[in-house]
């Protein structure tokens, strides 16, 4: 397939900058792949699994927040977090996702804690789909 | 009499040793926090650049839809992020981004979310209401806080609390420079830049809903990059106030040797004399 250029940028760096041959990711409206030649576009990401097929081998990653955005052929991603598959400490996903359970569960949790709880929860989610699917 | 000038003096040598020794470290503690603060100026940079593009490039081109976030209202109260720091003895740092906030709210309506505790004290000692001081801790601050704060301040901007929200910080220019500065956040205004790819780009789901979605992603992202370049100034500015203080130190403690020294010849020949007078 025909490859494209590709930079992934989060706050805490560059995570990946080069070529790829398709990327999918969790749009706000659902997932949205990209393949080379692919017209302008701008999308904001939601929570979820992105796939960078790179010489024909799929790489997994959590991705959560930010957007994605296509200008002249460059693929660029900038979510707020960006973690490869083999980077993510399950273990600490799996402890973030009991601490929200707690708190969702108790029943004097105030609005913005419950909010956060379940954001926490959700992020947990993904993170432990995406570290148990490599 | 002699006898007890030279005591004072060589208290006076050790209380200004054991300052000096504090100062010196202090400056070494900040060197080290600088170099990490600086390293993460660098990694960061990439993202707020693309980010700024990305935006400015859409708000540029934009010329079918219209947001609360675009159109500049009548300014009756304006909402200040003031990032400052958390501890002092970090020379002209927390005073010079004060005197710029202070000179540009004159008598304005005004809110502010101070960051730092020297933030939350001045505003507090000023009279001038924060919004929330759950911030003091200015280290402490994280990414996720900062887009929490951001959705916060996009909510309060579209419901009315807020007409213009704008930013004071410190722009880490150099080690030896840092300048204080303020930047308006919120609303977003054309640039009258180019227009050269303009409705050829492909808003997925709808450019107002792309734009709702990113605009608090995109403040969220300046509030982070504008808390690591102040973080930093705050570091080479402690750094270079504690260099000189050592400095100083030094210089007084050379020159209290001298009189040390001069005390003690005095009192030596003053013996001798007595002694010779008296034979």
């Amino acid at each position: 397939m025909t490859p494209f250029p590709l930079r992934i940028v989060t706050p805490d760096g560059l995570e990946y900058d080069g070529q790829a041959e398709e990327i999918i990711v969790r749009t706000t409206s659902g997932d949205l792949g990209v393949l080379a030649g692919h017209m302008d576009c701008v999308a904001p990401l939601g929570m979820g699994r992105a796939t960078i097929v790179v010489d024909g081998k799929k790489r997994y990653a959590a991705c959560i927040g930010g957007m994605l955005s296509v200008l002249g052929g460059k693929v660029t991603l900038v979510p707020t977090t960006f973690e490869w598959a083999e980077e993510i400490d399950a273990a600490r996903a799996e402890n973030s996702l009991q601490r929200a359970q707690t708190i969702l569960h108790s029943k004097d949790a105030s609005e913005t804690d419950l909010k956060l709880a379940e954001a926490r929860l959700r992020r947990a989610l993904v993170r432990r789909s995406v570290a148990a699917g490599k | 009499m002699a006898g007890i000038s030279t005591k004072e003096i060589k208290n006076r040598i050790r209380s200004m040793e054991s300052t000096k020794q504090i100062t010196k470290a202090m400056e070494m503690v900040a060197a080290s926090k600088l170099r990490h603060a600086q390293a993460r100026i660098l990694n960061s940079r990439p993202y707020f650049e693309l980010l700024y593009e990305t935006i400015t490039d859409i708000v540029n081109s934009n010329s079918d839809f219209s947001s609360p976030y675009l159109t500049a209202r009548p300014v009756k109260r304006t909402a200040y992020v003031v990032i400052a720091g958390d501890r002092g003895l970090a020379g002209g740092y927390n005073s010079n981004i004060f005197k710029l906030i202070q000179s540009e709210i004159g008598d304005k309506d005004v809110t502010v979310l101070p960051i730092g505790k020297k933030a939350v004290d001045y505003f507090h000692a000023h009279g001038v209401p924060a919004w929330t001081e759950q911030y003091a801790e200015a280290a402490d601050v994280s990414v996720g806080d900062c887009f929490s704060i951001a959705r916060q301040l996009c909510q309060a901007y579209l419901s009315g609390e807020f007409d213009e929200i704008r930013i004071g910080y410190t722009n880490f220019v150099s080690v030896l420079s840092q300048t204080p500065a303020t930047l308006r956040m919120l609303p977003l205004l054309q640039t009258g830049g180019s227009r050269a790819h303009s409705s050829d780009i492909l808003y997925e789901p709808g450019s107002v809903e792309v734009f709702e979605a990113i605009v608090p992603e995109y403040l969220g992202g300046i509030l982070y990059g504008a808390l690591c370049e102040s973080r930093a100034a705050e570091q080479a500015a402690r750094r270079t106030a504690m260099d000189a203080a050592t400095q100083n130190a030094e210089d007084m403690i050379a020159q209290l040797n001298l009189e040390f020294n001069q005390a003690r010849q005095a009192a030596i020949t003053q013996e001798i004399t007595e002694i010779i007078a008296g034979a």
